[in-house]
């Protein structure tokens, strides 16, 4: 009976430089895989790669002889010395594999538990195994199992819920104030990686006008022509700010940018319409009293990092839950894994039966030539009836729960038994 | 009547029940059971205030026990016209106790025989009353509302995500529904003090008597006038409105119930206990 193997490393086992030597590009993941299948000792396989893991899943017969072939097979390909990269493989078997499968497609094993990429790109992986004809029985019931445990984990527990990066926060730290983010107006006051993020999420959501300003009115002209937006003058931004209902600020000013009173004068004008100010500078630009304002919130990046903060122990509180999942998972995959090794075993019990059946039954004919051919069939019949009624209790027994989870020692039996030879 | 009043009330009870499940739970079948409740409760209520009317030959509202009843039908059918059009589940969770509440004071309170049949039966009365009744319910649930915009308000202002914050919509539906609230129930009451004016002149012969009832309605009236008023031109909205709904709301509580109890006046027949 074929075992599933599983080898590979990932961002826990391996530096970012080992990943990049071993890394399978598209193309080479199609090469590989035909390599793999013209090779007798990987029965099946389906090879996973991404800037994070590589992974080659197999149904092998020979474990450990597979293992090296798989090993050498990487180094070869890759064209990196086997040492380098050794000593950061890990090696599952069985129903450990499984379980390492499931982890990884529910998102428990990846950099940030719960991102959504992962499964698409498992997708991805397995429909090139399909395409190469590598995947068989085994890993087809495995990865479509996986799929839709990964789905399950996705919809029962809570893992993707809620943001774990600043810029996603305030996103949805603005869709609890305003509601809808489409047509709000974005302001963005200096510049940043992650302040510019979070005006691409924004725009992402449909907001409406985004006004930037900053101290260097070419740099401002840039941003604004990137976000399709108008540049203003860094003087006029608390004239703009009645225009606005978002404002991101990330500038390198050691003073604040606003102040509360321009914004309490401000939100007069604006007739008190909301205002959502997220600071992610450091020295903070916006005035921290401002929040004490009706109607206007200030969030800083302390603010942003505790949100995110408390999402990830909400999200690995909910691993535990989809830990569960995963393990029902793992058992029922055993269960049906353990049907296949009936199948044959019942074949050839029956088989070896019936061929003593015959062996005996063309003896006797020849001795009762006398028999007309009705006469001679009716013994034939007999001689089914008898083995079918000999071996249906057993055939039941085995195919069914009746064993009660020892189905492989049941099986065992029934081989030693009948002195069934061992088949694969 | 009687036992369709109690069935009703049960089934109000059960929806309660079934909100709370959608607070603590958060699965959607909660809610949707909860609604239907909700509606079921109502499809029977009516029927049951209907049967009353037609036995006794005039809108019920007797005394304190009709009262309430038409108070808790007018509450369950704001909250539901409203649940339709801007699909505000977590409402629910301060429209159904309230309304069991009611019933089930409603149901405390004996049923002592009309003083004055005759007084009621009118169809420039029953106007009155109803949209006297719909105006005060919808002002109830502007209230629940401006209750939950101050809750969220305040998780996020003290940047705390306490039990609330995921449960409760975003603060700008809640403004804009409880604005919305506001208008209904505003127009609501317009209607009725006219009507109830129209009435006065009618049977005693006088536009306005000064009775207490009519200069409180009155009173709340200009209250949600102003309300409006600050709104539109000055920006009363967000926190400031959801406290003038809240504030508002006790003055209707008090122009309801408070008037009848506490001064005297031609409409103590309606809670009259």
């Amino acid at each position: 009976m074929r075992d599933i193997v599983l080898l590979g490393l990932n961002h826990k086992t391996a530096p970012v430089d080992v990943r990049e030597c071993i890394a399978f590009t598209a193309d080479e993941t199609d090469r590989a895989l035909v390599m793999l299948r013209d090779n007798p000792t990987i029965g099946e396989s389906v090879l996973f790669s991404t800037c994070n893991r590589i992974e080659l899943l197999m149904a092998v017969d020979e474990r450990d002889a597979a293992v090296t072939i798989a090993k050498q097979f990487i180094a070869e390909f890759k064209k990196v010395p086997l040492a380098q990269f050794e000593n950061s493989l890990y090696q599952y078997v069985g129903d450990e594999a499984v379980r390492h499968t499931l982890q990884v497609a529910a998102s428990l094993d990846s950099m940030v538990v719960g991102e959504p990429q992962i499964l698409g790109q498992m997708k991805e992986a397995y429909r090139k195994a399909t395409v190469e004809k590598t995947s068989g029985v085994i890993l087809n019931k495995l990865l479509h199992r996986t799929f839709f445990v990964a789905k399950k984990v996705r919809t029962e527990t809570g893992i993707g819920d809620h943001a774990v990066s600043i810029s996603y926060a305030a996103i949805e730290l603005g869709k609890k104030i305003f509601g809808d983010l489409e047509g709000k107006r974005v302001m963005l006051i200096g510049a940043g990686e992650m302040a510019e993020l979070a005006v691409e999420h924004l725009i992402r959501n449909r907001a409406g006008t985004i006004t930037v300003a900053n101290r260097t009115f070419s740099r401002g002209v840039e941003l604004a022509n990137r976000f399709r937006g108008k540049a203003i003058k860094f003087e006029e931004i608390i004239d703009c700010i009645n225009d606005v209902d978002i404002v991101i600020s990330s500038t390198g000013a050691n003073d604040y940018v606003l102040r509360k009173n321009q914004v309490k004068a401000a939100m007069k004008s604006r007739r008190n319409r909301s205002l959502f100010f997220i600071d992610i500078a450091v020295p903070r630009d916006i005035d921290p009293d401002i929040n004490r304002i009706n109607n206007a919130y200030v969030y800083d990046i302390d603010d942003l990092k505790g949100i995110v903060d408390e999402n990830i122990e909400d999200r690995n509180r909910e691993a535990l839950k989809a830990q569960r999942i995963i393990d029902e998972a793992v058992i029922g995959f055993r269960k049906w894994f353990d049907t296949l090794k009936v199948v044959p075993t019942i074949v050839s019990l029956r088989g070896k039966v019936e061929s003593m059946a015959r062996q005996e039954l063309e003896k006797t004919l020849v001795s009762l030539s006398h028999l007309s051919e009705s006469d001679k069939r009716t013994i034939e019949r007999m001689t089914g009836a008898l083995v079918n009624k000999i071996l249906h209790e057993p055939t039941d027994y085995l195919k069914k729960d009746g064993c009660r989870g020892n189905k492989s020692v049941a099986l065992d039996i029934t081989r030693k038994l009948f002195k069934l030879e061992e088949n694969h | 009547m009687e036992p369709v009043f109690i069935i009703a009330t049960l089934v109000y009870m059960l929806s309660c029940a079934c909100y709370f499940g959608y607070l603590f739970f958060q699965k959607p079948i909660f809610q949707r059971t909860a609604v239907g409740l909700m509606a079921a409760g109502f499809a029977l209520h009516t029927v049951s205030l209907v049967a009353c009317g037609i036995r006794a030959g005039h809108f019920p509202v007797n005394n304190l026990h009709e009262t309430l009843s038409v108070t808790g039908w007018a509450i369950a059918a704001v909250f539901l016209a409203f649940f339709f059009m801007y699909r505000l589940k977590v409402l629910g969770i301060y429209a159904a106790p309230l309304i069991t509440l009611v019933m089930i004071a409603a149901y405390q309170m004996p049923r002592p025989m009309s003083q004055d049949p005759q007084l009621l039966k009118s169809w420039w009365l029953a106007a009155h009353i109803i949209t006297i009744f719909l105006g005060n319910a919808a002002f109830a649930l502007a209230c629940g509302l401006g209750m939950l915009y101050l809750l969220q308000e305040n998780a996020i202002k003290k940047k705390t995500r306490g039990f609330f914050f995921s449960r409760l919509p975003s603060l700008d539906l809640l403004d804009t529904t409880g604005y919305a609230s506001i208008v209904v129930g505003f127009s609501m009451i317009t209607i009725g003090l006219i009507t109830g004016v129209v009435y006065a002149k009618a049977i005693w012969g006088r536009f306005w008597s000064w009775d207490p009832k009519e200069v409180w309605s009155a009173i709340s009236w200009l209250f949600y006038a102003a309300l409006l008023h600050k709104r539109l031109t000055v920006g009363w909205r967000g926190r400031r409105a959801a406290i003038m709904a809240i504030i508002g709301f006790g003055v209707i509580l008090f122009t309801f119930f408070g008037v009848n109890f506490l001064l005297q006046g031609h409409h103590g027949t309606f809670t009259a206990m």
